[in-house]
């Protein structure tokens, strides 16, 4: 024992050592478990549906971000059959593979989100936002009524679309090009949707706040809750489980 | 200062006449000579206030001493005056989102008000602000006395402390307009990470610096705690940080990685940020001054050596048990769950190291409040560092993860370890920066003791019953085989708990502000008369130490 605390008196006497030893001691953990998630492949498993955010789920996905939902509602739902018959199949890797950045949360004050699409119709999801006790009596979430009197003003799409495409996620030049007027033909019911359709495959084109004279970040939110984990189709799914 | 500024309002005043004069001339001349009286004004208004002494001006706002030139202080005041103005403010919001819980109507209406913008402002108030000043300040002060050197890079030293405050206050404003990144305790957006960078090398280069210049041949314990701390945040910082601006002038960025591997290396950094920011650099703390309160030198050497390796080889690993039984691979959920379990040990090294040092002296946890406030936050700091590794194990955390269990476990780890070591600190500090005699009050630090300590259980009983009852009611079945509550039931369930939770957060207030009031007296200079603490006559027979033979 002596002998290792006189070794130990060189790296108390050296800064740079101490500093050195100090660093690799923290590096090895980071290395060993995370970088191996970047060149593992089953770590993400490819799944049929799973693709980029229109232009306007991801400004409504800004809204949940910047609103901080996230403290309160988690999009993860753990494979518990609790979990999975309160809010549908658990969730996939594949799922959140183009969140930037992930949005699995960390507390359930409310409940998981991550199977919330479809789930209720927009009216409820607007009534709800503005006022949830009308709704959910017990409900202590605050209210946003403000998102139904603020008009979208969600920047250049294209701009996004890009610093997205730039850290992976693979917007086609024609829907980075098209992406503000995406966002406004995915909110408008009169609008034609053919290339939205072709772009965004399952997206879901409608007026969402009950006022088809306005976009406002209302009909964002609810245009991205109404879609949060409705890609993946997990009835067809079932036949890929079977043994291969 | 009275006299800076009643000259240059003077001139300036005089300045604005002669202008306005010169706007109404009625004639040419007197224009042109009305102008020049301006010009001259504000020449002898520019000449006033540049030739101030803005240091003697800062130095009698805050009553310090003459310096008497050992050590460099002065970054140590304001950052101890910074710590208690931020921690107030923290802890406040902290009530105020806690009491949003129980009454929803508090919201306001607002969009600047809701929970989910002050939540971020709480957490990153008590940690980074109140937390971070009063690292910086307490790493200033001992690393000073350790190296028996003085502080190396005066005025980058400055620029780390005013620096920092930039980084804090637009970090909290950016939170209430919604400018955030999400990633929990990193929420600041891309180029406010860049100031923090730029900040935190300068801490780095200052404190390394002040170590190159030292006149001790040995480098102390609480400074292998304090670099590691810097060094690892900064790695942390970095990595997670990584995003891509959609504008060079807009806050807007997406963060570098996605979905899974997103989640692994923000917990990796938020665990780390327990475990760095919250552990190590609270341990640096704890190595100084409980040692000097207790006059007493620390229990093992050879302990703290283990410790310290084992605990910063290990915490970097314990990340992936944030994310149990989500779509992160089970491989690396197990790592996490094992090296969490395993980091118990070099936790409880620290717990004991700190606690023994006492041996000898534990007579003065009777006569002496802030060596108390020492000893219940090392009990606090084992106790939520047991809690930790075992809510890591999968099957313990399949019911108290999403609850408020986790809440409760963070806030005994932050307000019995991390707010009572930094509040014995302060009070440690105070009298001795300022030059005074002794703190204003002793029985205030007494009355502050048992309020906090008071209110830390309620939090965390209130709190252990909400997580439970919540994980088991989300789960239960009925004899029918069905789920026998709605969401909403187990909402409702909770409000008795919350009330309880925000009566112990305010009774952690008030002796917060107990202590403001304390420090604030003491830095006037004023004693208060007051009965000493205990009237017990000391038995010098029956005082023997557990241990006889010291460490060697």
């Amino acid at each position: 024992m002596s002998t290792f605390t006189q070794k130990h008196k060189k790296l108390e006497r050296n800064i740079t050592l101490l500093s050195v030893f100090s660093l690799i001691a923290v590096v090895i953990g980071g290395i060993v478990e995370i970088a191996p998630l970047f060149w593992i492949d089953n770590t993400v498993e490819e799944v049929e549906g799973v693709r980029p955010y229109t232009p306007l789920e991801l400004a409504g996905r800004n809204i949940y971000i910047r609103e901080g939902c996230y403290t309160c509602h988690s999009q993860m739902v753990r494979p518990f059959r609790d979990e999975v018959e309160r809010y549908g199949h658990y969730s996939l890797a594949a799922e959140s593979m183009y969140d930037h950045p992930f949005q699995w949360g960390s507390k359930r004050t409310g409940p998981d989100l991550a199977r919330v699409g479809g789930r209720y119709s927009d009216e409820w999801h607007v009534q709800h936002l503005i006022d949830p006790r009308s709704v959910v009596p017990e409900s202590i979430m605050p209210p946003y009524a403000f998102l139904a009197e603020k008009d979208l003003n969600a920047g250049d799409m294209s701009a996004h679309l890009k610093a997205m495409s730039r850290v992976g996620v693979p917007y086609t030049k024609e829907a980075i090009a098209a992406a503000n007027e995406d966002l406004v033909a995915q909110a408008d019911a009169e609008a034609s949707t053919t290339d939205l359709l072709a772009r965004y495959p399952k997206a879901q084109a409608r007026d969402f706040d009950g006022n088809p004279d306005r976009l406002t970040e209302m009909d964002a939110l609810v245009a991205y809750l109404q879609m949060i984990g409705t890609l993946v189709d997990f009835e067809k799914g079932e036949a890929q489980e079977q043994p291969r | 200062m009275d006299n800076l500024v009643f000259r240059a309002g003077g001139w300036l005043a005089l300045a604005a006449l002669a202008f306005m004069a010169m706007a109404l001339a009625a004639d040419g001349g007197f224009a042109v000579h009305m102008g020049i009286i301006t010009i001259a004004c504000l020449i002898v208004l520019w000449v006033t206030v540049s030739k101030a002494d803005y240091g003697a001006i800062a130095r009698g706002i805050i009553k310090s001493p003459a310096d008497p030139g050992i050590y460099d202080d002065e970054p140590i005041r304001w950052g101890v005056i910074a710590t208690l103005f931020w921690g107030m403010a923290g802890f406040a919001v902290g009530l105020y989102i806690a009491l949003q819980l129980a009454f929803p109507v508090l919201n306001l209406g607002l969009e600047y008000t809701t929970f989910g913008r002050l939540r971020p402002l709480h957490t990153s108030a008590v940690i980074f602000a109140f937390g971070g000043n009063a690292l910086i300040a307490t790493s200033f002060y001992i690393v000073q006395r350790t190296c028996r050197a003085r502080l190396a890079f005066p005025g980058l030293a400055r620029f780390v402390f005013w620096g920092y405050q930039l980084f804090i206050v637009l970090a909290a404003t950016g939170y209430l307009l919604g400018v955030t990144q999400s990633k929990e305790y990193a929420e600041p957006e891309w180029y406010v990470d860049l100031w923090l960078t730029i900040v935190w090398v300068s801490y780095a280069v200052v404190f390394i610096g002040t170590i190159v210049k030292r006149s001790e041949p040995h480098i102390y314990v609480a400074n292998w705690f304090f670099l590691s701390f810097i060094l690892t945040v900064a790695m942390l910082h970095l990595v997670n940080g990584l995003a891509m601006p959609v504008s060079l002038l807009g806050a807007k960025s997406y963060s570098a990685f996605a979905g899974v591997q997103d989640a692994l290396t923000q917990w990796w950094y938020g665990h780390n940020a327990v475990g760095f920011f919250l552990t190590a650099g609270f341990l640096g703390m704890m190595y100084y001054f409980v040692p000097k309160q207790a006059e007493r030198p620390v229990y093992s050497y050879r302990l703290s050596i283990i410790h310290f390796w084992s605990l910063i080889f290990l915490y970097i690993w314990a990340g992936p048990h944030h994310l149990h039984y989500t779509a992160l691979p089970d491989w690396a959920q197990t790592l996490g769950m094992v090296f969490s379990v395993i980091l118990w040990m070099p936790s409880w090294g620290g717990m004991i190291n700190g606690l023994m040092t006492l041996n000898g002296a534990w007579e003065k946890i009777r006569t002496d409040p802030i060596i108390r406030m020492m000893v219940i936050a090392l009990a606090f700091y084992g106790m939520s560092t047991f809690e930790g590794p075992m809510m890591s194990i999968k099957a313990v955390n399949s019911l108290s993860h999403y609850t408020d269990w986790t809440i409760g476990h963070v806030h005994s780890g932050a307000l019995g370890w991390n707010g009572m070591i930094t509040f014995a600190a302060l009070y440690y500090l105070v009298p001795r920066l300022w030059g005074r005699q002794r703190l204003y009050s002793l029985r205030m630090v007494n009355w502050h003791f048992w309020l906090a300590t008071f209110g830390i259980v309620l939090y965390a009983a209130s709190m252990w019953v909400a997580g439970i009852m919540q994980g088991l009611m989300w789960r239960e079945y009925g004899a029918d085989g069905y789920l026998v509550y709605s969401f909403s039931e187990v909402v409702s369930a909770m409000l008795p708990m919350y009330l309880i939770r925000a009566l112990g957060g305010l009774m952690y207030l008030a002796g917060a502000a107990i202590m403001v009031y304390n420090v604030w007296m003491t830095v006037a200079g004023k004693l208060r008369e007051e009965k000493a603490m205990t009237e017990t006559p000391h038995n010098e027979a029956a005082d023997k130490p557990i241990v006889a033979q010291p460490a060697e």
